[in-house]
Formats: C-alpha cells, structure tokens, sequence
C-alpha cells in the first residue's frame, strides 16, 4: 500500500481509504439488458437460491453471494456478466442511446462494450477495439455469449486509429476507458501495486494522452467522449483531459452518477488544471464500498 | 480466375468479412448462400418469423461460417468480428450457433425440445442424453429450459412499474419482450438429436457446471 500514500493529502478520511483498499472485494454482475429484463434476472437468481443485493445507483448492478458466479443459470445464458460495480459507471455516463455509432476505443475483454450496447437495445454500432490480440478472443467471446449483435471488433492502435474502413467518418460518442496503473482495483487484485513506479505512471500517461486525443478527433462536434481509469494517479486523470482540452476542440462537462465521490483535483503536485476539472469524479474504495475509478465526461466542441 | 465449373463466380476469401447477397441470383461468390435461404432455414426448421431479423444483416467470413450482425459496415470489410456467429453452411446439414439459438431461440416454435432440471444441466455440461421421447424432426434441436417467470416478467424497461409495464402490454406498446410466448422456455444452447439420444453441441468453452 505504500504507493498510495501519496494520496494522503488529496484524500478525505485516508486511513478508511487505505482500510478499505485492505479488504477483498465481493462479486458484482451487471444484468445484461440484451438478453433479460432485471425482473427475469432476479427471478431466474431466486429460482436459484443466490442471494443479491441491487445497487442504489443502478438496478442493473447486483452484488452477489456466491463464490463462483461464472457457474449459475443466469451467467450462462448471458443474463448476467460478471463486471466491477464502479466499472459499470463509465458506459451510464457516455449515456449512448439506440441507433448510434459510439467507439470504446480500449474494449478487452468487453464488459463495458457490452454494457453500451445493451444501453442502445444493441441498435445501432458499437465499435469495439482493442490493440491486444489475446485480449480480442475474451472480447468476442463475451460479444457472443452476452448477444451483443450491434458490436464490430477491430484490433489496432487507438492513437491513430483509422475510420476508412467504415462507411461513416465521425463517431457519436467515444469511450476511452484507458489502460492505467490501475491502483483502483487493489482489492480485486493485491498484486496490482508489485509493478508501480513513477517512471511506469509517466509511460501510461503518455500512451492516454494520445489516446484520449484521438477519441476527441474521431467524435463529432456536440458528440460525447468519456474518459475513465481505475487508478487514482492525478497524473492518468486530470493532467490527461487537461491534455485534450489544451490540444483539442472539447469541454468538460457536469453529470449526476447516485454514488458519494470526491470532485476531480484541480492542482497536483504544483501543476494547475482547468478549474472544469472539478466536474470529474474521483471514486474512492471507503466511499461506496466498491474499487477505485476516475471518470470524466467531455463535449466535442467546434 | 474464372473457369467453366464456376462459370463466372469469385472464390470465397476467408480473410474478410462479404455480406450475403439478397436472393441466390445475385450471388457473385461459388457456394455463398443468400440472405433468403438462411431466413427462410431459420423458418422453416425452428418456426422463427422472418421479420425477426429485419434490423440484422447477413455475413460470411470462413467458408461457410455466417454472422448476424446489426451494425452498419461496408461489404467486403476486413476486420476481426461483427455481431455473432450464427450458422454453418457449406456441410450436410446446417447448423445454428449455440450463441444464436440463445439470442434468438425465443422465438422459435419447433424444434425445440424442452428439458427437465438434470437434463438442462447435463445438456449445458455438455453431456449426450438418451431421450426417447421426441418425436418430432430428428437433426439439429434447440434445447430449452423454464427459468425464472414469463414474459409477463420483462418489462419494457428497466424502472418501469408493474402497472406501467401492464399498460404498455395492453395498448400493444411492447413488442420485443412479448416475443416469447413459450412461457418460461430459455434456449441453452443446439442438440443433435438421432436414434433416440441427444448430442449436446454446446460448444467447449460455453460448457458450464452448474
């Protein structure tokens, strides 16, 4: 835990923080809307004698009790799909709706790209990339088993990322849920922390940087990218928007999520940001009993 | 590349992605099947209504490999995958992908066979069964289970009441989810049915304990 003690004077109550990054973390599923409603869901869990709890925020995430939730009826028929309750934040926030043509520009293994095409009753498109071919096989294999037919699978560098290929040239949202540090997920995975450096945070950054850029570059004027990592290093969050609204046609802009968290930092380390950037959220493991996100929402302005 | 079997028709390219042409007189490619001869597969063997995929597209990349996609994308397109597989052609006898009979076996009326609690499971862990008491088609089945309530439980959508969801139903506004009318009937996944016995055909890595 000691990489996180540079959090301490960003974070409120730091010692709940680090207790909470200290504890295992449960399993959360999201109903998969493309194959059941949330009330054939919970009936189908009932019938099944397992236990769950649905999120205040969102009644298609579930916190079950079970230890291996991979081996239940409605995981199998793709009712359910195991997925991190903070990690569903990222596709409510970029809010696509039905008939669309939105990217999520680092997709594997899929969570999130099914999750935006089960919010578009899987109308319209979905494009999800992701530059790791290994990672592209759990990708299509999550497409398939959760139904998600409005979803096409590229695997390529999101940085430069070409639409040729298509026959539309602009997307109307974008998701870039960033590779990162990931010092969020500690408690789903206690080795997240073994690798950490400064060094690696600056190497990570950069990659975001120009990934978010191209994400902003791709999406239409008045279209929607949402940035997200779950790590808390205010230099893959806030200096990376800061990035993009430098270099880039884009705003940031406030949304309404039903869970505490902190706003987004506006000064780190004696670098300024845009004061907008308070309009980010920064989840926190001790705030909702959850892993660590970051999430920040941007229009594509002229 | 043309020569007097395949008269003036390309060969298939197993790299990419050619959607299916509308009738088989414009097919272009030797062996490729047409949208109207999967549509009307998917009709005549399991009942489902062809409208059913009027917001789909058909495609084929592999040889005889067929996807259903919902997306917007140009043919012939090179890229690792679109929507679902769905169905293999260029053999005997087709056979539908366990991923669709699940996405769109709900809508199916025949050749479904309904299984009991041990016989779902079995099927599921990917065990062949002796069940003799179809006696339907014999070939390629789609094996379901009652799960959970009825379609009087899928609401149209999520945070809707119950007297909301009551009303919609009424008036005719909700059409998806009162597809099924099966009951509580959920496809698993395609069974080969011959001689008595059920081959399960879920696939490997869908095969699950439960």
């Amino acid at each position: 835990m000691e990489p996180l003690e540079r959090y301490r004077p960003i974070i409120d109550d730091f010692d709940a923080f680090l207790a909470a990054c200290e504890r295992p973390l449960g399993n959360a599923a999201r109903v998969n809307t493309i194959k059941a409603s949330v009330e054939r869901t919970l009936a189908t869990l009932e019938d099944e004698g397992l236990a769950y709890e649905q999120a205040d925020w969102n009644p298609r995430v579930l916190r079950l009790e079970t230890g291996s939730p991979g081996s239940t009826w409605t995981s199998f028929h793709g009712f359910t799909h195991g997925q991190e309750e903070v990690s569903a934040v990222p596709p409510v926030v970029l809010d696509p709706q039905p008939g669309e043509r939105v990217w999520d520009c680092c997709a594997a293994p899929g969570g999130k790209a099914t999750q935006i095409a089960a919010l578009m009753d899987d109308e319209g498109t979905v494009v999800a990339n992701d530059n790791n071919l290994g990672r592209i096989s759990a990708l299509r294999f999550n497409a398939e088993r959760l139904g998600a037919t409005s979803l096409a699978v590229t695997n390529d560098d999101a940085r430069n990322y070409s639409l040729r290929r298509f026959s539309f040239d602009e997307f109307d949202r974008a998701l870039v849920d960033a590779p990162c540090t990931c010092e969020g997920t500690i408690r789903k995975n206690p080795d997240a922390l073994d690798n950490w450096s400064e060094g690696a945070i600056a190497s990570v950054a950069g990659v975001q940087k120009g990934i978010l850029r191209r994400a902003v570059q791709a999406t239409r004027e008045g279209g929607t990218v949402v940035y997200s990592t779950c790590t808390f290093a205010p230099e893959e969050n806030e200096a990376v928007v800061q990035h993009a609204l430098d270099e880039e046609d884009c705003r940031v802009v406030d949304f309404d999520i039903g869970l505490e968290h902190s706003p987004g930092l506006t000064e780190w380390n004696g670098e300024e940001f845009d004061s907008s950037l308070e309009r980010a959220i920064r989840i926190y493991p001790h705030q909702n009993d959850t892993g660590g996100f970051f999430v920040a929402k941007l229009e594509v302005t002229a | 590349m043309s020569d007097e079997s395949t008269g003036d028709r390309e060969q298939n390219d197993g790299q990419r992605f050619d959607r299916l042409p509308a009738t088989p007189a414009e097919r272009t490619v030797e062996g490729r099947v047409s949208r109207e001869a999967v549509v009307d597969y998917f009709d005549d063997r399991f009942g489902i209504p062809p409208e059913t995929f009027d917001d789909h597209t058909f495609w084929e990349k592999g040889a005889g490999k067929i996807w259903i996609y919902g997306g917007e994308a140009p043919t012939p397109l090179e890229i690792e995958a679109i929507g679902m597989t769905c169905l293999r052609t260029r053999q005997e006898h087709w056979k539908p992908t366990t991923d669709f009979v699940q996405r769109f076996g709900t809508h199916a009326t025949d050749c479904v066979i309904e299984l009991d609690r041990e016989e779902a499971r079995a099927f599921a862990t990917g065990e062949d069964q002796e069940i003799p008491r179809w006696d339907g088609d014999w070939g390629y089945l789609i094996g379901a289970h009652e799960i959970g309530v009825g379609p009087e439980g899928r609401p149209g959508r999520d945070g809707d009441s119950a007297e909301l969801r009551s009303a919609n139903r009424s008036s005719g506004q909700s059409t998806r989810e009162d597809a099924v009318e099966r009951g509580n009937l959920e496809p698993i996944g395609i069974g080969l049915y011959v001689h008595g016995e059920l081959r399960s055909m879920v696939p490997k890595g869908r095969q699950r304990e439960l």
